[in-house]
């Protein structure tokens, strides 16, 4: 039961941290993007190839090391999402956004087979696993592996939202969410704004690909597809738009999801969390934290 | 329809817009022309093989264009209707021993269910909403077709009985039956519900003042897209015999969406072009097969940045604003 509790847990914190970029970047300029689940992927492409120039890690020099790998992944996709961002979805801002959604599919599509184009199709193994051992926890057999992975994502988290509340740029985030046009009339500069909430969010998504590889120890260019959907998945369940609600959803979902395979068996996981989307969609879209909106003609 | 409407708008238009007619009139004839008369020129099996796999994709391109062309609603997992529809069929006809084309109302029924499974509760919502849980049902299709008994699991079903034994005829049938399909699709959106499909996707809360039923109206072109998608899956299993859920996977919706794209969406010549090209580009371009998806991602983009309206563009035969 604890082991339950404990795995939903952190699978739902690697959740939470992707789905923190979808809801930031749907908060702020109502786009859902397609292309981040693959910003995940790239994250992980990318950490593997740092690890791959920095050579043999001795076990014990493991930590630092995925702490230095992480900030440096975390450039490399915060930028890959400024960019992004500058070629496929500002042009069409103001396009219906039908083209946008579209353009997100086709950038997905475009970072799923140029990785694989550049990387091959097989899995990849990472080369850096964190040893240690496991502690015994209320029943729950808990691996230091998972504690460390876990700090590093509430760290993230615990940052990424003191950033939002209590600082100018968070102040100017939350501003262009509420009305971009007033935002940019009070003297926001919301195309410079939108780009670091762009940097922000991939940067986490890119994190948590990292963290993925090494938790899991294999990569391959299709992993951001599922987890996508699962990120969105929790930021719904949470309240997209929302970020305390979205990091509860994607810990909610890791939760449902771990008991969901207890019960049922690990073949419908996938199924499940879908089931759980579509029953929030349909009782509660706003979802647990999210407010009503009225849309704007 | 059209004899009145012309009467009121002057002899100019009228004339213009029966010029346009006749001319869309004589692509659809030469497009025709030109599926009947290729297994004279090319009949080896693979050709004829990858001509009806050509057809049929032109059948699912034409379904979904009713939903994202004429409704302007992204559908991501189109690729499920079309498994339903050859999973209903496969299973009723191995299962149970019925003859391919007695399955066909059962195939209507089940991917009608389905599409209000879908569409009920995600319709009500915004358009984006749409777009990502289909994307879900896409894959729940296709992993609950890997985990049940009935459906064969992973290996799929095979054994399924074809509908004609030579493979030509099975080629001709194919194409008449595409081409109804295609026909029948452009004429309901030209229809008054085409009318209506098009008004909600230029201003869903325009279309709503005016009294348009936008929740029925959207339901309806997903309905219609969902049975066209699973009679194309009908084909789909007669044509191989054999199907498995490696045959459904997001990158089938995604090829189907790109052929609806890059044809024009909404534009039917457009579409089944857009469907032709994109089905019969790996054939051709087989060399360069790891770039070929990205190729196809980056086109999306530069479609939607340069030429949103796609290769060949509906024109309306409204007058445009």
């Amino acid at each position: 039961m604890s082991q339950l509790i404990w795995n939903g847990l952190f699978v739902g914190s690697f959740y939470a941290l992707v789905a923190l970029g979808y809801s930031m970047v749907y908060g702020i300029m109502k786009l859902l993007n397609f292309a981040h689940g693959d910003i995940y992927m790239l994250g992980a492409f990318t950490g593997f190839a740092v690890l791959g120039a920095v050579g043999g890690v001795s076990p014990g020099m493991a930590l630092p090391v995925l702490l230095g790998v992480l900030v440096v992944t975390m450039a490399v996709t915060g930028l890959s999402g400024v960019v992004l961002e500058r070629i496929a979805y500002r042009p069409l801002r103001h396009a219906p956004r039908l083209s946008l959604l579209i353009t997100a599919v086709g950038a997905s599509f475009a970072l799923e087979y140029g990785m694989r184009a550049g990387a091959g199709p097989d899995p990849q193994v990472y080369p850096l696993r964190l040893g240690g051992s496991a502690v015994e926890l209320l029943g729950a057999r808990i691996t230091l592996q998972q504690i460390a992975l876990m700090l590093v994502a509430v760290a993230l988290m615990a940052g990424l939202n003191l950033l939002v509340t209590r600082t100018r740029e968070g102040r100017a985030m939350r501003a262009i969410a509420l009305d971009p046009r007033t935002s940019a009339l009070m003297g926001i500069n919301v195309d410079a704004v939108i780009s670091r909430t762009f940097f922000l969010g991939s940067a986490l998504a890119g994190a948590a690909g990292v963290m993925a590889g090494v938790y899991y120890g294999k990569i391959d260019f299709l992993m951001g597809f599922l987890i996508g959907l699962k990120a969105f998945t929790s930021a719904v369940i949470g309240g997209i738009g929302n970020i305390p609600g979205t990091m509860l959803g994607g810990l909610l979902l890791g939760l449902l999801e771990s008991f969901g395979t207890y019960w049922l068996g690990g073949e419908w996981r996938d199924v499940f969390a879908f089931g759980v989307l579509i029953l929030f969609l349909s009782v509660r879209p706003t979802g647990l934290l999210g407010e009503r909106v009225t849309e704007r003609v | 329809m059209t004899s009145t409407r012309s009467g009121t708008r002057g002899p100019v238009t009228a004339l213009g817009r029966a010029t346009s007619r006749l001319l869309e009139g004589k692509w659809a004839l030469a497009g025709l022309a030109v599926a009947l008369l290729a297994p004279f020129v090319i009949a080896t099996p693979y050709a004829i093989f990858v001509m009806t796999s050509a057809a049929i994709f032109v059948m699912l391109a034409s379904g979904l264009n009713i939903v994202v062309g004429f409704c302007g609603l992204l559908d991501l997992g189109y690729v499920a209707f079309f498994a339903v529809g050859a999973y209903t069929s496969g299973v009723l006809s191995t299962r149970f021993g019925l003859p391919l084309l007695a399955t066909v109302p059962a195939v209507i029924v089940v991917t009608v269910i389905a599409g209000v499974v879908i569409g009920a509760p995600t319709l009500r919502l915004r358009s984006d909403y749409l777009a990502i849980v289909t994307l879900g049902f896409g894959e729940i299709i296709r992993i609950t077709a890997n985990n049940l008994d009935v459906t064969g699991g992973p290996a799929g079903i095979y054994g399924i009985p074809g509908l004609t034994g030579d493979p030509v005829v099975f080629y001709y049938l194919t194409v008449g039956i595409v081409s109804i399909a295609v026909i029948g699709a452009s004429r309901l959106g030209r229809s008054r519900l085409g009318r209506a499909w098009r008004f909600v996707r230029e201003d869903e809360d325009a279309a709503e003042a005016m009294g348009v039923h936008t929740y029925k109206i959207k339901l309806a072109a997903y309905i219609a897209g969902a049975v066209w998608g699973g009679l194309a899956g009908v084909l789909f299993a007669a044509q191989l015999s054999a199907i498995s859920p490696g045959s459904f996977t997001f990158l089938r919706s995604a090829l189907v969406l790109m052929a609806v794209v890059l044809g024009g969406l909404g534009s039917t010549p457009g579409v089944v072009v857009g469907a032709i090209v994109i089905s019969l580009l790996p054939e051709v371009l087989r060399d360069f097969a790891d770039y070929q998806y990205f190729a196809f991602g980056v086109l999306l983009i530069v479609f939607m940045l340069v030429r949103p309206q796609g290769l060949w563009p509906h024109r309306s035969r409204e007058a445009s604003s």
